[in-house]
């Protein structure tokens, strides 16, 4: 297999130095046998250009650390294959957060969110010797749930978010508050539910269904959302 | 006054659930008029009075006008939620949005039930 080189236009912006955001262009050797990912192809051109910053972890879509707007779309440069990739590649950071740098956003707003829906387990009841235990069909509505890293794909794919981000959970939030309402070893449901009973909270999702497009675990918000609604309405009617 | 974000209005549920609800109503009046329209095929004014003063046409003009106009008003109020920072614009266009959809439902009933 040859070597093929790749053009990047990648957003650049250091808010001590510029007075604005500009795109830069590089060109990339790129070895389709080592350069599998473009996280691979990211660290080869950071080892070109040691100012070009971005997050970067496990590098295998556990931590959540590498997302990034690819080509228009959200999503983790360490799962983002490079042979699927149109010429030139543009990167920016994820919309709608505030940028500290280049590629790097500032996701305080987005973890406030995840906070504010409890995420932990409620139970006032003196816990068992061994543990609180589940049937496996109440541990399987878990699935898809549990999986979510945190990465911020969806909610910063998502207009309700955009305008709205300090009111309104957005999809990883939500999706996690569906994890601990359908936790049957949860106590809180009631209370869970009333919380989200908010014009801005929950009901600004209108199901645009951005967040399931482009979450890299393939999970789906939109259902998870669906069935919070589906939970108040069975307690209601 | 101090900047606090506030959250937890406790309503919305409803609202979401009614939207639901009145959608159906106009996707059954919507389907039921097509019906009649084409048995009747009124080809003169008189005649398509004639389908709406039966009282019972009437009534469910009537339902379906208030489902419209209540669907309308929690439609209206989702953009101004949106888009719409300014508590106090937001609050004017909130009234606005509901004198408008309240004075269309008085003037539904008097289009319907004029002699």
């Amino acid at each position: 297999m040859t070597n093929r080189t790749l053009q990047f236009k990648i957003y650049r912006y250091d808010p001590d130095r510029d007075d604005a955001p500009r795109m830069q262009d590089y060109s990339v050797e790129v070895n389709p046998v080592t350069d599998r990912k473009l996280l691979d192809v990211l660290v080869k051109l950071k080892a070109q250009d040691d100012s070009l910053s971005f997050r970067r972890s496990c590098r295998e879509g556990i931590c959540g650390s590498d997302a990034m707007n690819i080509n228009g779309k959200n999503g983790l440069a360490c799962l983002t294959e490079v042979s699927t990739l149109k010429s030139p590649v543009v990167l920016r950071p994820l919309p709608g957060l505030p940028v500290i740098r280049d590629l790097i956003v500032d996701m305080t707003q987005f973890f406030k969110q995840y906070h504010s829906i409890k995420p932990y387990l409620i139970n006032d009841t003196p816990p068992p010797e061994r543990e609180r235990l589940q049937s496996p069909e109440d541990r399987e509505e878990l699935n898809g749930l549990y999986e979510c890293i945190l990465c911020a794909c969806c909610s910063t794919s998502c207009p309700s978010f955009w305008w709205n981000p300090d009111r309104f959970v957005g999809p990883a939030g939500l999706l996690n508050a569906y994890r601990f309402i359908a936790d049957t070893r949860d106590e809180a449901t009631s209370e869970r539910l009333d919380d989200l009973n908010d014009p801005y909270r929950l009901f600004r999702c209108h199901t645009i269904m951005n967040c399931v497009d482009v979450c890299p675990k393939g999970l789906n918000p939109t259902l998870a959302i669906g069935k919070i609604k589906e939970m108040m309405v069975r307690r209601a009617v | 006054m101090i900047k606090r974000k506030l959250v937890g209005a406790h309503y919305g549920f409803g609202d979401w659930l009614l939207q639901r609800g009145t959608a159906l109503v106009m996707a059954l009046y919507a389907t039921l008029i097509l019906v009649i329209m084409a048995i009747v095929q009124p080809s003169t004014y008189l005649e398509w009075r004639g389908i709406f003063d039966n009282r019972i046409m009437a009534f469910l003009t009537f339902i379906y006008l208030v489902a419209l106009f209540w669907h309308a008003w929690i439609g209206v109020r989702d953009i101004w939620l949106d888009y719409v920072k300014n508590t106090g614009v937001r609050l004017l266009l909130l009234l606005a949005t509901l004198a408008v959809t309240i004075g269309y439902t008085g003037w539904a009933v008097q289009i319907l039930w004029r002699v």
